[in-house]
C-alpha cells in the first residue's frame, strides 16, 4: 500500500469520524450529567432531515444547519421532559425518540418532497463544500509533508474541522470551568448539587441542550457534507457506534477523539475490501468490520481494558429525599 | 438581650395524612449547642428540612437573627448562613475534597481562582477548628470522619454561622466520635450556633447546653441539658417510662454450640474480608461482635446465614457445616438450628413489597404447618402472623400491611418474630437495633436475653458499642478481619474497645486521633 492510498484511507476515517466525534461528545455531555441518551440516533437523523429539507428549499447550507439543531433540540426536550421532569425512563424515552424520528422523517419527506422519502438533491451553497487550506496547492509537492497537509488535512467541510475544535472545549468546559465541574457533579450525585443550592434540573436540561445541539450539527453533516441530501435511516447506527464509543472512550473528551477514529477507521476499511484483500491476502466480511465497534464494546465493559465507570447517577431520575 | 440565632413559630407540615410538624415553637440562642432529641419518625428531620429549604412548611414562621426569613430553597439556607451536615454526606465521591468544597459555591466561571482560595481558606480553618483534611484527596479514599470534617468544613466555607448535624456520629469510633466534639465545642466558642439532631441520650448529656425533645411530630419539651438527666428525656422520647439499661442475670454458658476454626473469606471481589479467625459461643450466651462497619462482621455472618463461600471450620453442635457453597443456603443452615436476623433487614430480612404474613412464612415455607399438600396453607400463616405480631406488639397489628408501610422498629420485630420463635440452637443476630426507637430497642433486647436464658447460643453483631456492652456476656472486637482481642463488658470499656476497633492496643490516652484515622484508611475500611 503505497503513501497516497494510506492517505486517502485515513482522509476517508475523519470523513467517517466526524458523525461520530460529534455525536459522541453530545452523548458525553448529556451522561456526564446523569442522562443516559440512546436518542443520538434518532436526533441525528430528525437533524439530517431537516436540514437538507431547509438547505434544500431555501439554498442556504446555514440556514440547512440551524433548522438540523433545531429539529435534534426538539426531540432533546421532549427526553428532558420525559426523563428530567416527569421522571421517566431514560432508555424508553430514547428508544421513542429513536422511532419517532425513523418514522416521521420518512413521512414528512415523501409528502413534501414526493420523492420516494428522500430529499431533492443537494448541490453549491445548500451543501458543506470542502475548504482547502491555505499554501495547500503550493505545497503539494514537498515529498511526504505535502501530501499528509493536501490529502489529509487540507481538503475537509468546516464541520470537521468544528468537530475536532469541540474536543478540547469540551474537556475544557468539563474539568476548568464551574459549569463542568456542577455538571460533572450532577451525574455523580445530584444530591450533593441540590443541597448545594443548585438546580439539578436546570443543569440536567442545559446538558440535554448542548446535547441537541451537537447531535443536531453531527446529523446535519451527515446529509449536507457526507453525503447531498436526507435518505431513509441514513444515520444507519451511528448514534448506537457513538455511545459505544462513549463508553470505550470511559466518558473522557479525548479518549472520545482516539475511540471516533479508531471506529471511523474501521468503517473507512469496511468500504475499501479490495485493501483489505491486497493487504491480507485474504477477504474480510465487511459485516464483521461493521461489528467491531461493538465487540470492542463489549471488551471493553467486560473489563479486559481497565475499567469504564459510568457516571454514578446515571439513568436515575433525581427524586429529592433525605 | 441578644435575638435568637433562630426562631421556629408555629411551624406544621403535614405530607398527606401524615402530621410530620405539628405547630413547632423553638428558640435557639448563638453560641449555643442545642440538642433535639427524639425517636425515629418523631419529625426532627423533617423540621431540620424545612429549615434547609428542601420542604416548605405549611403553616409558621422562621426568624433569623431576629429576622422573619423565608427559605423556599436550599440556596436561601445558605444565604441565611445555615449549614447542614447529613446524616447521609452530599458529596461527590470521585472529585477531590477542594473541589466538594467550592462546588456550589465558586467564585466564578474558571475554577483555578476558586480552588487556591478554598486551598488558603481550609488551611486557616484547619489550624482555627481542628478540622484537618488533605485537600486533594479523592473523597472515596477517606475515611468518613474525614469525609464529615469535609462537609462541617463546606459550611464554614460558605460563611454559615448556624450548622446543623443530622445524627453526626451514627458511623465514627468512639474517638472519632469525641473528636467531632472538640470540633463542635470550638465552634461554639467562636460564636457558631449548632443545632445536634440525635436519638442518643449520651451525647446529648455529653455537649449541649439546651435540649428541645420531639414525640409523634410534637414539640413534647425545651429543657436546659444541666436540669434533666438521660431518664427523664427517655421518658418525654417515648411518652412512658423505659428501662435504659438491659436487665440480665449473669449467664449461665453451657456446651459449645458454634465453633468457629480459622476462617477465611473472600468476597466476590476478591478482597480477603476475614482473615483467619476462631472464636466459639456457648448454649446460653451472647458473644457480642464488635468493630466499625466493613471490618469484616458482614461476612461473617453471611457465611453463618449461608449465603457466601468460606474457608476453615465451622461446627454447630459438634458437627460441621459446608462452607464450598455447594449445598449451603438459608434453608439449610435452618435446618441445622440456626436463625438468622440479617443486618440489612429491608434488603436480607424482607421482601418490603410483600404483607407481614408473606415475610412472615419466608424461609420456613416447606413447615408443614403452612402446608397444605401441594400449596401453601395462607390462612395458617395468617393465624399464625397474627398471633406473632400480638406476642411481639407489632404496630399496627394487620398482617396484610406490606412490609414497607411499617417502622423501623416494627419491620425488626417481625423479623425477630419469624426467627427466634422456631426455637434455633443458634440466633445469629446483625445491627439488632439499627435504626429502631428507643421504646422498640428495650423489647428487642429483651427478647434476645430472653432467648439466652431459655439456654441459645446468640451472636450479636453490632456497631453500636453501648448496644454491645449493655448485652454481651463476651465481646469480641473485629478490625480488618482480624478478631483484635476478645474482652469482659464488665471489665472493659468504651475507651478501650474504640481502640480495639481502630486496630490499635495499649494505652488510650496516648494515641491520637489522626493515628486511628490512618489505621482505619489503610486496612480500607471506615467507609459507609
Amino acid at each position: 500500500m503505497d503513501l497516497l492510498t494510506l492517505l486517502q484511507l485515513l482522509d476517508s476515517t475523519l470523513r467517517l469520524a466526524t458523525p461520530l466525534l460529534l455525536a459522541c461528545l453530545a452523548g458525553l455531555f448529556s451522561e456526564r450529567a446523569g442522562i443516559f441518551d440512546i436518542g443520538l440516533e434518532g436526533k441525528m437523523l430528525a437533524a439530517a432531515f431537516l436540514s437538507a429539507a431547509i438547505a434544500a428549499v431555501t439554498g442556504s447550507v446555514w440556514l440547512g444547519l440551524l433548522a438540523g439543531i433545531f429539529a435534534s433540540l426538539l426531540l432533546s426536550a421532549i427526553h428532558g421532559l420525559a426523563s428530567i421532569t416527569f421522571r421517566g425512563n431514560q432508555l424508553i424515552s430514547g428508544v421513542a425518540i429513536n422511532f419517532l424520528a425513523a418514522g416521521l422523517t420518512v413521512v414528512i419527506a415523501q409528502s413534501w418532497f414526493a420523492e420516494g422519502g428522500r430529499t431533492p438533491q443537494l448541490a453549491g451553497a445548500a451543501r458543506f463544500n470542502p475548504i482547502t487550506l491555505p499554501g495547500a496547492e503550493a505545497l503539494r509537492d514537498v515529498p511526504v509533508l505535502g501530501p499528509i497537509y493536501y490529502e489529509l488535512i487540507s481538503g475537509h467541510t468546516i464541520i470537521v474541522y468544528l468537530a475536532l475544535l469541540i474536543v478540547p472545549i469540551t474537556a475544557w468546559v468539563l474539568f476548568s470551568t464551574r459549569f463542568g465541574l456542577r455538571l460533572r457533579a450532577v451525574g455523580e450525585n445530584p444530591a450533593a448539587v441540590d443541597t448545594a443550592g443548585i438546580s439539578v434540573v436546570g443543569m440536567r436540561f442545559a446538558a440535554v441542550a448542548i446535547c441537541g445541539v451537537l447531535c443536531g450539527i453531527a446529523g446535519a453533516y451527515l446529509a449536507t457534507a457526507l453525503q447531498a441530501g436526507f435518505t431513509k435511516d441514513m444515520s444507519a447506527g451511528r448514534g448506537y457506534i457513538a455511545l459505544a464509543a462513549l463508553i470505550f472512550a470511559k466518558w473522557r473528551p479525548v479518549y472520545c477523539l482516539w475511540a471516533c477514529l479508531l471506529f471511523g477507521f474501521l468503517q473507512a476499511i469496511a468500504l475499501r475490501s479490495d485493501l483489505i484483500e491486497r493487504v491480507l491476502q485474504f477477504n474480510i466480511q465487511s459485516q464483521l468490520l461493521d461489528a467491531l465497534p461493538y465487540i470492542l464494546t463489549v471488551v471493553i465493559l467486560a473489563g479486559f481494558v481497565g475499567k469504564a465507570i459510568p457516571p454514578r447517577a446515571g439513568g436515575e431520575p433525581y427524586v429529592k429525599e433525605r | 438581650m441578644t435575638a435568637p440565632a433562630i426562631e421556629l413559630k408555629g411551624i406544621s407540615k403535614a405530607f398527606g395524612p401524615v402530621q410530620a410538624n405539628k405547630d413547632i415553637s423553638i428558640r435557639v440562642m448563638p453560641g449555643t449547642i442545642h440538642g433535639i432529641i427524639g425517636e425515629n419518625g418523631a419529625g426532627k428531620s423533617t423540621l431540620m428540612s424545612i429549615l434547609y429549604g428542601f420542604y416548605k412548611a405549611d403553616k409558621g414562621e422562621i426568624f433569623i437573627g431576629g429576622t422573619k426569613t423565608d427559605i423556599p430553597d436550599s440556596q436561601a439556607a445558605i444565604a441565611a448562613g445555615i449549614g447542614m451536615v447529613f446524616q447521609h454526606f452530599k458529596l461527590v465521591e470521585n472529585f477531590t475534597v477542594l473541589e466538594n468544597i467550592i462546588l456550589g459555591a465558586e467564585d466564578s466561571g474558571l475554577l483555578r481562582p476558586s480552588l487556591s482560595r478554598a486551598r488558603r481558606e481550609l488551611k486557616a480553618l484547619a489550624d482555627e477548628y481542628e478540622l484537618n483534611v488533605d485537600p486533594d484527596a479523592i473523597v472515596e479514599d477517606i475515611g468518613v470522619g474525614m469525609q464529615q470534617r469535609v462537609e462541617i468544613l463546606k459550611a464554614l466555607y460558605r460563611q454559615a454561622d448556624i450548622l446543623i448535624l443530622d445524627e453526626p456520629t451514627g458511623v465514627l469510633t468512639p474517638a472519632e466520635a469525641d473528636h467531632l466534639f472538640r470540633i463542635l465545642e470550638n465552634l461554639r466558642r467562636e460564636g457558631k450556633t449548632i443545632i445536634l439532631i440525635t436519638h442518643k441520650l449520651r451525647e446529648i448529656m455529653d455537649i449541649t447546653d439546651t435540649v428541645s425533645v420531639m414525640r409523634r411530630g410534637e414539640m413534647t419539651a425545651t429543657v436546659k441539658t444541666v436540669d434533666t438527666s438521660p431518664q427523664e428525656l427517655a421518658e418525654l422520647m417515648v411518652g412512658r417510662k423505659v428501662l435504659l439499661r438491659v436487665e440480665k442475670a449473669p449467664a449461665r454458658p453451657g456446651d459449645v454450640i458454634l465453633d468457629v476454626q480459622n476462617l477465611n473469606v473472600t468476597d466476590a471481589k476478591g478482597v480477603h474480608r476475614v482473615k483467619g479467625i476462631s472464636f466459639n459461643v456457648r448454649a446460653g450466651e451472647i458473644l457480642g461482635i464488635a468493630g466499625v462497619a466493613g471490618n469484616g462482621q458482614s461476612e461473617l455472618l453471611e457465611v453463618l446465614g449461608g449465603y457466601e463461600k468460606a474457608s476453615g471450620k465451622i461446627t454447630v453442635n459438634g458437627t460441621p457445616i459446608d462452607l464450598t457453597g455447594q449445598k449451603s443456603d438459608g434453608q439449610s443452615r435452618r435446618r441445622r438450628g440456626i436463625a438468622h436476623v440479617p443486618e440489612d433487614r429491608q434488603a436480607e430480612g424482607l421482601i418490603m413489597d410483600y404483607a407481614a404474613w408473606e415475610n412472615t412464612a419466608f424461609g420456613y415455607h416447606h413447615d408443614a404447618k403452612y402446608r397444605n399438600g401441594l400449596f401453601m396453607n395462607n390462612a395458617a400463616i395468617l393465624q399464625d402472623t397474627t398471633e406473632k405480631m400480638e406476642r411481639f406488639d407489632v404496630r399496627p397489628p394487620d398482617p396484610k400491611l406490606a412490609a414497607k408501610n411499617f417502622s423501623g422498629g416494627n419491620q425488626q420485630k417481625i423479623v425477630l418474630a419469624r426467627e427466634i420463635e422456631r426455637n434455633p440452637d443458634l440466633l445469629l443476630i446483625g445491627q439488632p437495633t439499627r435504626g429502631v426507637d428507643i421504646g422498640a430497642i428495650e423489647f428487642i433486647h429483651q427478647q434476645i436475653v430472653a432467648l439466652r436464658d431459655q439456654g441459645k447460643a446468640i451472636l450479636l453483631v453490632s456497631v453500636e458499642l453501648e448496644e454491645i456492652l449493655a448485652l454481651s456476656d463476651r465481646i469480641a472486637v473485629m478490625f480488618d478481619g482480624h478478631i483484635m482481642g476478645e474482652r469482659d463488658p464488665a471489665q472493659t470499656d468504651e475507651k478501650e474497645l474504640g481502640l480495639l476497633m481502630a486496630g490499635m492496643t495499649g494505652n488510650p490516652s496516648q494515641v491520637s486521633v489522626k493515628d486511628i484515622e490512618e489505621n482505619l484508611a489503610h486496612a480500607g475500611t471506615g467507609k459507609v
